[in-house]
């Protein structure tokens, strides 16, 4: 019946999006959303600075903050693990810890996915990982935010993957001979045109199946957390409040598991997809 | 479909009127991801990923070493532990050997040394014998000669005494006669 007046149902979406207005849900986007200032609540605001170049805003925001905060902690522990191996080769504290992950990364991921020739991706892949892993643990301690929840850090590394990707496999293959090795060997030839639109598609869902699953599982968490506070005040009873802290500390736990889980993941699938454009005859 | 993209447009605007949807993609922040990633990825793997990769890689190869080494040296302590087991029985032998010899010449020794005194005995008692037999056959002919000497000599006297001739010399060859005996 509606289906035949557009504009009722342009009035339907505009009411609702109107009493959704009503509905203030700013303090949960507030801890989600990319912000122009680092809330320090309640101890003061800092503001961070606005830069404009030509014509773009390429201001620092809250996300760029904690990347930069991601990059010191990376590189000042990195470094101060290749200063301990300068002094002994067994391991000891942070170092040891640093090197389990890198060691996990090297052995069980790159080397099980890429396979022969891993060696060239590998310090690709160990900064994905302990980038992504040091992101999504930055937006679990307080007054953190993760940069791994913003679409905009999650495509763009997914970029930077798919790049490797690609130049991983025409450096291998010669940039014909990738192209070549995309299509499946032994199909009818009437099946090409479909073939090189599916596999061409197939090149490009790769990572945007990755910035998204990211950028998903990074903000859920966060979200579910909030939800569950503000049952609380939307409730307007004390009740709830064992079983809000208790189910937000659970998803709490979670969430530090889906870091884990995450940069995991993002780094396994980019070996995966490296490996397959490197190797093509599998 | 016109519905479908109105309704989207519908929903996206107002979602961006009102402080943004996570959805939303600032360009800034893509442009410092790129910087900033990029710049970590070149920082790390020149301070970083290089000499920790390296050094994992020393301590792996200085492990796989030393387990190389130390089965090396347990096998040529195996070896060595043989050798000197072997040494050992051949020696054990050697002293068994040694001992059976000794003790066959010891044995010789004594059968010899036994007969040697056997004979030496012998010899003793034979020459005694003779001695005694030889003492005795010249103690024999001096008593004899003693013997005949007394006889005479009481002949001489009884004669002296009584000279009955007949009777004396029937007496006398009696008791030469007894002597003869």
């Amino acid at each position: 019946m509606w289906i035949t007046n557009p504009n009722t149902v342009a009035d339907t979406v505009k009411t609702v999006t109107e009493t959704a207005k009503k509905q203030d849900t700013s303090w949960i986007m507030h801890h989600i959303l990319d912000a122009r200032e680092l809330d320090f609540a309640p101890f003061g605001v800092i503001h961070l600075p606005e830069i404009h170049l030509f014509g773009f805003d390429i201001s620092i925001t809250k996300h760029v903050v904690f990347m930069w905060l991601a990059f010191v902690i990376l590189v000042s522990t990195l470094v101060f693990m290749t200063k301990s191996y300068k002094k002994s080769l067994v391991p000891k504290g942070v170092t040891n810890l640093m090197e389990v992950l890198i060691v996990f990364v090297r052995d069980e991921i790159v080397k099980p996915t890429i396979g022969k020739g891993y060696e060239r991706f590998l310090p690709y892949l160990l900064t994905v990982f302990f980038f992504i892993l040091t992101c999504n643990f930055l937006g679990l301690i307080p007054y953190g935010s993760t940069a791994t929840s913003n679409i905009a850090v999650t495509a763009t590394l997914a970029t930077i993957s798919f790049i490797f990707i690609q130049v991983g496999g025409m450096m291998k293959n010669g940039v014909f001979g990738y192209f070549k090795g995309l299509i499946p060997h032994g199909i009818p030839f009437w099946l090409l045109p479909i073939m090189l639109v599916v596999e061409l598609l197939g090149l490009f869902t790769k990572p945007f199946a990755l910035a998204i699953r990211l950028f998903a599982n990074m903000t859920a968490g966060h979200i579910v957390i909030l939800s569950l506070i503000g049952l609380i005040f939307i409730l307007h009873t004390y009740v709830v409040v064992p079983v809000s802290v208790a189910f937000a500390l659970f998803i709490f736990c979670l969430e530090i598991l889906v870091a884990l889980l995450q940069a995991y993941i993002f780094t396994m699938l980019s070996g995966l997809f490296i490996g397959m454009a490197v190797h093509q005859e599998h | 479909m016109m519905i479908i993209s109105n309704l989207l447009l519908l929903v996206f605007s107002e979602g961006a009127e009102k402080g943004g949807s996570p959805l939303d993609v600032n360009p800034g922040v893509i442009l410092w991801t790129v910087v900033t990633f990029l710049f970590l990825l070149l920082v790390l793997k020149k301070f970083a990923w290089k000499p920790i990769l390296n050094s994992l890689s020393e301590r792996e190869n200085f492990i796989k070493d030393s387990l190389e080494k130390a089965d090396k040296a347990q096998k040529d302590a195996e070896k060595l532990i043989a050798e000197n087991k072997a040494n050992l029985a051949k020696a054990d032998e050697e002293a068994q050997k040694i001992i059976e010899q000794s003790r066959d010449l010891a044995e010789k020794l004594k059968a010899q040394i036994l007969d040697e005194s056997k004979n030496q005995a012998k010899k003793m008692i034979s020459d005694a014998t003779q001695e005694i037999e030889r003492k005795n056959a010249e103690a024999f002919s001096k008593l004899k000669e003693q013997v005949a000497d007394i006889a005479v000599n009481a002949a001489e006297k009884i004669l002296k005494e009584n000279l009955n001739k007949e009777s004396q010399i029937k007496l006398v060859n009696k008791y030469l006669d007894d002597l003869k005996n």
